[in-house]
């Protein structure tokens, strides 16, 4: 592959079973083998007769002079245990091992050697002086976690090499081998202090304002706490946004969400009908936690998106073992953090005392940034959702349990009501906020009667102030009649003393 | 015996020199003598002098002795030190 040619010695297969197995890989081994590449037929033939012992010279004599023609540096010996078994002797084994290791320095090929690796003491006689022979040993491991495979490689020695000495998960897929490397620098992201709402305007209020851009979120419940809801009204926001989404889910199809989504009045269709929202949905047992994160990985990239749910995160747990799944969501949540991406991710939390409720919970609420638990609080003879923010890392959260509503509206948060120190619920909630409501009907009423009781003083007094006033009226009309009269009565007076004076003829 | 209709071909890959190869040759010689005795013939392949043939033959493992004819083909590897299954694999009977 870089430009190095090599022999291959197969034991256990022949040439053309490993090139085609090969190929479905997606690796072209028969046009590497024109030049670079000399597969060697090493299987030894069923009926082949074994009498006495046997030495490894003829063979490494042979790949010296074909590394020579070609060109080689570098020589496989795949399966030698398959050879070595004829041996019966584990010290002859152990001498043609060593007559590898000699004969791979003296003439400079740097070569690997695979062999079947098991705990059995036969094993260990023959085999267990590989490790200190080789200068670099590479176990795999594969196994079977809950019937889903899972491969693992670790390096177990490496002579003159700094290496990192767990176990990483391997994938064999189309692009060939991958290895989950743990990512060993110091994590170093962007941090954003823009806030993307929850899709809750409650929660917004309660977290100050939403999620921090680029974090975290993990949302644990027991089953039908509306975790899938939460994810949607987030995812829905993101949307409204215009702001590319991903939404992952497990065992459940993309259109049964959006179907369940749309009876609480989220709307997803559009979104990924115009490309905005893609759904990602996966079989749980169909691949393990690492085949899932490869293909999320993938999505991703396709993708591009600004925020992106994991729905249930849990169910990786399921596929394979929750070491493995722990370290996926670790990875995925660094993934993220890399790009920016808000992630929210729910969690199924089963009932404490069941197998693995806390403490696998809790190891991946150590690397999410909020947490927000959704529980059912059993009172009163009902159960009720409700939503409490466990923590939210950089934000100046509600420390407060709220009811959680669903409705053909939508989520929202109820008021708060709390009595004797526990916020009250449900058909108590209700008691309680009618009894509130009867109270203020009460209060209403009471200030209205109050009201009509001024009003009807008040016009009480005006009415009388009118007569009063038409009284004053009156009054001075009469007074004015009075002047009047007094002035005519005078100038009546004046004018019959006149008359008088002029009848009498006086002077 | 197969031996007595006609001559059985052999051949034998050998690393010259090696404590295995050098045991082969001795087993194979008196096989020979005891049974065989010019009804064969014999090819003594040295891998250090011609590597590129052993692969070409499908030989890995020395030493290796393969009986060519008469069919099946035969393959025997080892030193041949445990005589009997040599008899055997050859389908060859009691010392004449």
């Amino acid at each position: 592959m870089l430009g190095e040619a090599g022999i291959f010695v197969a034991f256990e297969e022949n040439s053309r079973q490993i090139t085609e197995n090969a190929a479905t890989f997606g690796w072209d081994l028969p046009a590497l083998e024109k030049e670079k590449l000399f597969f060697l037929d090493a299987r030894m033939s069923p009926d082949m007769v074994m009498s006495g012992g046997f030495d490894l010279n003829g063979m490494l004599a042979s790949i010296v002079s074909k590394a020579e023609e070609i060109g080689a540096t570098r020589v496989v010996f795949d399966s030698i245990d398959v050879l070595l078994t004829l041996l019966d002797d584990p010290v002859a084994k152990r001498r043609e091992l060593y007559r590898i290791r000699d004969w791979l320095s003296e003439t400079g090929l740097t070569g690997i050697m695979t062999l079947r690796a098991s705990n059995d003491t036969k094993y260990i006689e023959d085999y267990g002086f590989m490790q200190f022979m080789a200068d670099c040993v590479i176990v795999l491991n594969h196994s079977l976690v809950d019937h889903v495979s899972l491969r693992g490689a670790r390096i177990a020695k490496y002579r003159g090499s700094q290496f990192s000495e767990n176990e990483f998960p391997m994938i064999i897929g189309p692009r060939g081998i991958e290895i989950a490397k743990m990512d060993l620098s110091e994590p170093d992201y962007e941090v954003f202090t823009e806030r993307v709402s929850t899709g809750v305007e409650r929660l917004d209020a309660m977290l100050n304002g939403g999620y921090l851009r680029g974090s975290s979120i993990l949302i644990t419940g027991a089953p039908g706490t509306a975790k899938s809801s939460l994810a949607g009204t987030f995812i829905e926001a993101a949307c409204k946004r215009a702001e590319k989404a991903l939404y992952v889910s497990f065992d459940e199809s993309a259109n049964e969400i959006i179907r369940n989504m749309t009876s609480i009045n989220i709307h997803l269709l559009p979104y990924v009908r115009s490309g905005i929202l893609r759904m990602y949905s996966a079989r749980t047992e169909s691949r393990s936690a690492e085949e899932h994160l490869i293909n999320i990985r993938k999505v991703i990239e396709e993708q591009q998106p600004g925020c992106m749910v994991v729905d249930p995160l849990s169910a990786m747990v399921k596929a394979g073992g929750h070491i493995t799944a722990l370290g996926v969501a670790q990875r995925l949540i660094h993934l993220a953090k890399s790009k920016g991406m808000t992630l929210l991710c729910t969690s199924l939390l089963e009932f404490r005392g069941e197998p693995f409720s806390e403490a696998t919970e809790i190891r991946i609420s150590t690397v999410a940034d909020t947490w927000i638990n959704l529980s059912y609080i059993a009172k009163g003879g009902e159960r009720n959702r409700a939503l409490s923010i466990v923590k939210s890392r950089g934000t100046r959260h509600s420390n407060q349990v709220r009811e959680m509503i669903l409705s053909d509206e939508g989520i929202t948060l109820a008021d708060v009501y709390t009595a004797g120190g526990e916020v009250l619920m449900g058909t108590l909630r209700w008691e309680r906020e009618k009894a509130e409501r009867r109270a203020e009907e009460q209060r209403q009423m009471d200030a209205e009667r109050k009201r009509i009781e001024l009003e009807l003083a008040d016009s009480e007094i005006n009415a009388r102030i009118q007569s009063l006033k038409r009284e004053l009226e009156a009054n001075r009309t009469e007074l004015k009649r009075l002047s009047v009269d007094e002035a005519a009565y005078e100038r009546d007076e004046t004018q019959r003393l006149a008359d008088l004076q002029g009848l009498r003829r006086a002077d | 015996m197969n031996c007595e209709n006609g001559s059985i071909a052999l051949k034998l890959y050998v690393a010259s020199g090696t404590p295995n190869s050098v045991l082969a040759l001795r087993n194979l010689q008196t096989i020979i003598d005891d049974f065989l005795q010019g009804h064969h013939t014999l090819e003594i392949i040295d891998v250090f002098k011609e590597p590129s043939r052993a692969i070409a033959d499908g030989i890995l493992v020395t030493p290796s002795l393969v009986k060519l004819s008469p069919p099946p083909r035969i393959s025997i590897i080892g030193n041949l030190s445990d005589r009997e299954a040599v008899l055997v694999a050859l389908d060859l009977g009691e010392p004449r």
